[in-house]
């Protein structure tokens, strides 16, 4: 009986797994149903093109949700794109939602931004749905306590033709962060953390829950950009159990179950959260309060220290790849072992993207720049991640506060994140960046990037250097 | 896509590990509209000079790997974004095989999807596949997906596991899209069911 019992408590993932199986046969992969779809200009033309010459339809336009974001420039928005290739497709993409009748937020449109910000600004996603974008952000909606994961093109056409994809069962992974944050660090630094800790291949295989008393006190913006960050430790999808915090800022959005339906939502989504004593397959524990602001160093998302720390040497790894990994990215930095984090100047800070793009992140960076300026030979740029964004932000006036201090006030966008709009960093130009990856020439080719939050990344262009924020 | 068939090629070495998708096919390449024409641009960061002429330090550069249908390379291979477009440079240029100790999900399942196979071997395994193509640069390999089956003339063979489902997807060079719609009738059963208990979804 008591094993029973024991079988029956089911993680989160599981409750969502269990419920969206359609078929689920001997011989093949489980197929699970989609609830929502995500899309933007770059991984979605080939499906179009995929579903076209097959002769196939949308089955569930309903679903689908569209926003042009990777491509788009973040000033003279008036102005034709300069560049042909993106803006054919810019064109592409409005064409393709226009013949299927897909909502689309267009460039011009007042709700248009970075799909990850749009989307829950709109209520688009709900505790318990599956969701799925050619992108592999989509981790960022498990804040809600949806199961959302990335996919490739192919799958993006195989979820319009179908509204479901084959998948394999994920391990589930426990990721405790007990205690509170010190007031300098935020989800951000969490999310940085946990992949210092478990590498950028630790949670591959997994679907990682983020618990602990430190989740709970995060807002849904901060969530947000932990579940985001659920990739960048390799993991298929990151989850934060929903709570009233969720509820709340659902309510009233226009996708939002409203009327009758509340009620019957809600007690649906107060179901999901794991059940006491449901086992996970692995289980990470951190403690909030030994969390300084991280800074990265390297060339990959697990290379990341304290502001209060060095830069490594190589030799300090004892594992060989480890070893290597470091080399190759300190000469890619042009980082000498044992600087200090403190004394790495730098040229360019951005603060934007779907990690750290949301309101709460330009309040806390405003709230550091007010009253400082931009240090000489730095440029800052401020790209809010929605127009909903900029728009509150104006409203606060926390426009003012950036350009008054000497930073450039953008439309919103993907922007310097993966820089693909021409927002980039030259050769050997080193930024500090609110973004996700700090990959080789992810922001220009021969750029380096150093990822932070976007308190520590505004602290950095008074400065010029990194600072330790938590000393200011 | 095409039936993956048993072959023997030349299996070029990247003896790096975290291999990128940002790498594999950067940013700027991102923008067409079409599937064909990736492979020119794979690893152009590190493949091209600033002037546009090959990087002879590039491994794939090596006029031994010339031809290589097989990668060998270090852990946590195509971590990153979820671009397809990497598969389909790695396609393009020439690869239909790739050897790792690890993939990123995203990636993983990319390359099935574009007649890639990507076997998973164990550190030592990989080690001795690197040191044979480290000592013998073009060395050919034997891939045989049927029987599950690599084998190296320095006597580094090795058996792998593949999920069945992949592996007769790769051999028959099915679409995917084809095998799931024979399942129309429960998708359509299913939706019905979910409308019902989740009304608000739908309203």
């Amino acid at each position: 009986m008591q094993a029973l019992e024991y079988a029956m408590k089911k993680t989160m993932y599981e409750k969502i797994w269990d419920s969206h199986l359609v078929v689920d046969e001997a011989g093949q992969a489980p197929l699970l149903y989609v609830d929502r779809h995500l899309m933007h200009e770059v991984t979605s033309p080939q499906a179009f093109e995929g579903l076209r010459l097959s002769g196939r339809k949308v089955r569930n336009p309903h679903s689908i949700l569209a926003t042009m974001d990777h491509c788009v420039p973040t000033k003279n928005r008036n102005l034709p794109i300069a560049d042909p290739i993106a803006k054919k497709q810019i064109e592409t993409m409005a064409e393709n939602c226009r013949v299927n009748g897909l909502k689309l937020y267009d460039m011009t449109d007042p709700n248009n931004g970075v799909i990850h910000v749009v989307v829950p600004e709109h209520g688009f996603v709900h505790p318990g749905m599956v969701v799925v974008c050619g992108d592999s952000h989509t981790a960022t909606h498990g804040a809600f306590g949806a199961l959302a994961f990335g996919i490739g093109t192919s799958e993006v056409e195989h979820v319009m033709a179908t509204q479901t994809l084959p998948q394999k069962k994920s391990k589930t992974m426990q990721v405790v962060v007990n205690g509170s944050l010190s007031k300098f660090a935020s989800a951000k630094d969490i999310a940085l953390a946990i992949t210092g800790k478990i590498g950028t291949a630790g949670g591959t295989g997994y679907v990682i829950e983020y618990t602990g008393s430190a989740i709970r006190e995060l807002s849904m913006e901060g969530r947000m950009t932990l579940c985001n960050m659920a990739i960048e430790a390799g993991a298929r999808a990151g989850l934060v159990a929903p709570d009233e915090k969720t509820y709340e800022y659902i309510k009233g959005r226009e996708f939002a179950p409203s009327g009758q339906y509340w009620d019957q939502a809600l007690a649906y989504w107060k179901s999901l959260p794991s059940d006491e004593g449901a086992v996970f397959d692995a289980t990470v524990t951190l403690d909030a309060a030994d969390i300084a602001p991280q800074v990265s160093w390297g060339t990959s998302p697990e290379q990341v220290v304290g502001v209060d720390s060095v830069v490594p040497a190589p030799e300090s790894f004892s594992d060989e790849i480890k070893r290597q990994a470091c080399e190759n990215a300190l000469a890619y930095m042009g980082l000498t072992p044992n600087t200090k984090i403190t004394d790495i100047p730098i040229d360019y800070v951005f603060i934007g993207s779907c990690t750290n793009g949301r309101i709460e992140d330009f309040r806390i960076a405003a709230e550091m720049a007010k009253g400082t300026k931009v240090a000489t030979g730095v440029t800052a740029i401020a790209v809010p991640g929605s127009y909903h964004v900029k728009k509150q932000a104006e409203e606060e006036g926390l426009d003012k506060i950036f350009i008054d201090a000497g930073w450039e006030w953008r439309e919103p966008g993907c922007s310097m994140c993966l820089a693909m709009n021409g927002d980039e960093l030259t050769k050997g130009q080193r930024s500090a960046s609110t973004s996700n990856r700090n990959f080789e020439g992810r922001q220009g080719k021969g750029g380096r990037t150093h990822l932070v939050s976007p308190a520590m990344a505004a602290a950095a262009a008074a400065a010029g250097h990194f600072v330790d924020i938590r000393k200011l | 896509m095409e039936p993956y068939k048993k072959h023997e090629s030349i299996a070029a070495l990247m003896n790096r590990s975290n291999v990128d998708t940002d790498q594999i096919i950067p940013k700027q390449f991102l923008k067409k509209v079409e599937r064909s024409g990736f492979g020119q641009h794979l690893f152009h960061d590190w493949r091209f000079n600033d002037d546009g002429s090959d990087n002879p330090e590039f491994e794939l550069n090596k006029p031994a790997f010339k031809g290589a249908k097989i990668l060998v390379a270090g852990d946590n291979f195509g971590c990153g974004s979820s671009r397809e477009h990497a598969p389909w440079a790695i396609a393009d240029y020439g690869f239909n095989t790739i050897i790792s100790t690890s993939y990123a999900d995203i990636f993983y399942n990319n390359c099935f999807k574009n007649g890639i196979l990507a076997i998973k071997v164990d550190k030592a395994q990989l080690d001795k596949l690197m040191a044979e193509i480290a000592a013998n640069e073009g060395v050919r390999f034997v891939v045989d997906l049927e029987n599950q089956q690599v084998t190296t003339p320095g006597g580094n063979g090795f058996s792998f596991e593949i999920d069945p489902f992949r592996k007769g997807n790769l051999l028959s060079g099915l679409d995917d899209i084809g095998l799931t719609l024979k399942h129309v009738d429960k998708i359509t059963e299913y939706e019905q069911q979910h409308k019902k208990n989740y009304p608000w979804l739908w309203a």
